[in-house]
């Protein structure tokens, strides 16, 4: 078996959460053999986070570089080739920068790829046999991976649980005199901070939020009302902002807000991971839609088939109607 | 600037409801309804936006047969001048690195300063852009929903990063470009504008034309394949609220004011 890597994306020098989720995506792959984690950075925050990772990891890897201060996932390529071997089975966070960091790495190491990971079922042979999601979820696959050359594996984060137990008690070995000199023909400039609207979604208690469902800008209306009637804010799904029927700043998912109501009504949302990744603090969640095999109904707590431009103003009118009695 | 954009045709998930046919492995094919990828649009329009303001050309490829050159139609009648259906025999189930390949191969012999994909397809693996930029070693951004071309070969570009907020960064071209959806309003296309480009030549070059040999490539050379599809176990699953529609709007009420949705 190759050996396992799991790659660390952390922040201000806090690892994130799918560091943890990571160690017990490989023990699916060989639970006799702990991976070891590969932290690329710069600095005392670097520091940080390796020393942070000994709990969960019995090796960690640490790769020191001032070009690697900002992690830029072309540079941080550049660094990994150099340091990994290339026919290891290395795990990555599926988001942002696993996006930009995966696909060309493993041209690089000539590994292996397979994307948003979801579960992993076990290794016959060179063989690893994985389940993805397709059609925004709506159905899912098993996926055959030949690994005898290594992979690059990029794991949907929530897919695993945080690996519990003992202490590990690693070891940081620092791999950075292996890198030599990094260069990249794209160059950070700056990050500019999502922009604040007129209400804070992330505050409400309750939201109605719409997705592609609602059809057309005008029918935003019908949505407005119900949010008025049940004394609620609206939120919404990517589709929404994409067709530009509402602000950026409404937007609930992983590129929007995380928001964390105690009711949500998800009306005309099929329930992409993106979106449900936006949705914390356990609410109790409504599902309207007319497609009965959204993935939406797979989470929500109740669930009605049906066309919300015809349920929405009736549900509003009968709320009325009892608030008036 | 020459702008290559990389498109593929997909079933509408908009018009269709995806589910399982009757053997249970493969997904209902019967009735569904095809279009270009809707991301692939956005990532059209970038190109069209630029040149607009640039000069040069848009052209659309696509790897695939016959009933892919649809797509190639419906953006040439957005407005790119050219589209080209590469296609072979032998690039039959190819995997992404596959299709990168064929497409790195046909990229080689033209000449592109810049080469947009949409941000990911109907399997959701957001990777053949990443890796036809490893394989031309060309820089890569995937995510990216603001463009702005600077002088001396270069691009200000802004990545979409959590949280809504925006990444951004220089890149010199050429360069490889994942586009995000919301980047512009595509526009719209109607019967009479695919009529219009009913009878422009696609030209369809093949593996032996593009220099690719075909031991690379298809199903032979696929490090990943897709073995079935199936459904998961609800797990958990939803209460579903049955009944008439008053009836239901009642129990909804109900349930949602003893929760505090009512307020």
């Amino acid at each position: 078996m190759a050996r396992l890597f799991a790659y660390i994306v952390h922040q201000e020098g806090v690892a994130d959460d799918s560091a943890a989720e990571l160690v017990s995506a490989a023990a699916r792959i060989d639970a006799g053999q702990p991976p070891v984690a590969v932290v690329t950075g710069w600095g005392a925050e670097l520091d940080a986070v390796c020393d942070s990772l000994r709990d969960v990891y019995k090796e960690v890897w640490k790769v020191a570089h001032a070009a690697l201060a900002y992690p830029n996932a072309e540079l941080v390529r550049q660094a990994l080739v150099r340091v990994l071997p290339h026919d290891c089975i290395l795990l990555v966070p599926h988001a942002h920068f696993g996006v930009d960091l995966s696909p060309g790495l493993s041209i690089k190491l000539d590994s292996a790829y397979v994307p948003d990971v979801v579960d992993i079922e076990g290794v016959a042979g060179a063989s690893l046999k994985l389940v993805r999601q397709e059609f925004g979820g709506q159905v899912s696959a098993h996926v055959r991976c030949d690994i005898s050359a290594g992979a690059v594996l990029n794991i949907r984060p929530g897919a695993y649980p945080p690996a519990a137990g003992a202490p590990a008690g690693g070891q940081v070995i620092d791999k950075s005199a292996g890198i030599g000199e990094l260069t990249s023909r794209r160059r950070y400039i700056e990050t500019i901070a999502a922009e604040t609207g007129d209400v804070d979604i992330t505050r409400q208690a309750v939201l109605v939020s719409i997705g592609r469902g609602i059809g057309e800008k005008d029918n935003v209306a019908i949505a407005e009302e119900l949010a008025e009637a049940m004394g609620a804010a609206v939120s919404c799904s990517r589709p929404v902002v994409d067709a530009k029927w509402l602000e950026k700043s409404r937007q609930v998912g992983s590129s929007g807000q995380t928001v964390k109501p105690k009711v949500y009504l998800a009306c005309g949302i099929s329930g992409s991971f993106q979106h449900l990744a936006g949705l914390k603090g356990n609410p109790y969640i409504v599902a309207i839609n007319k497609n009965p095999n959204a993935p939406i109904f797979r989470v929500a707590d109740v669930g009605i088939v049906d066309d919300i431009l015809e349920l929405l103003p009736e549900l509003t009118a009968r709320i009325r109607e009892e608030k008036s009695k | 600037m020459e702008i290559l954009v990389c498109a593929k045709r997909v079933p509408d998930t908009s018009e269709n409801e995806i589910s399982l046919d009757s053997a249970g492995t493969d997904i209902e094919r019967d009735d569904l309804v095809y279009s270009v990828n809707e991301p692939d649009n956005y990532a059209v329009e970038e190109a069209l936006q630029i040149v607009a303001r640039t000069g040069g050309t848009v052209t659309v490829a696509t790897v695939g047969g016959e009933d892919d050159e649809e797509i190639l139609r419906r953006e040439m009648a957005m407005g790119a001048q050219q589209a080209v259906l590469i296609s072979d025999e032998a690039f039959a189930g190819s995997d992404g690195r596959g299709i990168a390949a064929i497409l790195s191969a046909f990229v080689r012999r033209g000449k592109y300063d810049l080469i947009l994909t949409g941000v990911q397809a109907d399997d959701g693996a957001a990777q053949v852009g990443g890796m036809l930029a490893a394989m031309l070693d060309y820089p890569f951004a995937s995510l990216v929903n603001a463009i702005e071309v600077l002088d001396g070969g270069k691009l200000k570009a802004s990545r979409e990063i959590q949280g809504g907020n925006k990444e951004i960064s220089e890149i010199d071209l050429p360069c490889v470009l994942s586009i995000q959806t919301g980047i512009n309003e595509p526009r719209y296309v109607g019967m009479r504008g695919i009529k219009q480009v009913a009878a422009r030549p696609i030209p369809t070059p093949d593996a032996a034309e593009l220099g690719v040999d075909p031991a690379t490539v298809g199903e032979a050379a696929a490090k990943v394949k897709r073995v079935d599809y199936f459904v998961p176990a609800a797990g958990k699953g939803a209460e579903m609220l049955e009944g008439d529609r008053e009836e239901i709007i009642g129990t909804l009420i109900e349930l949602v004011r003893a929760k505090g949705g009512l307020n």
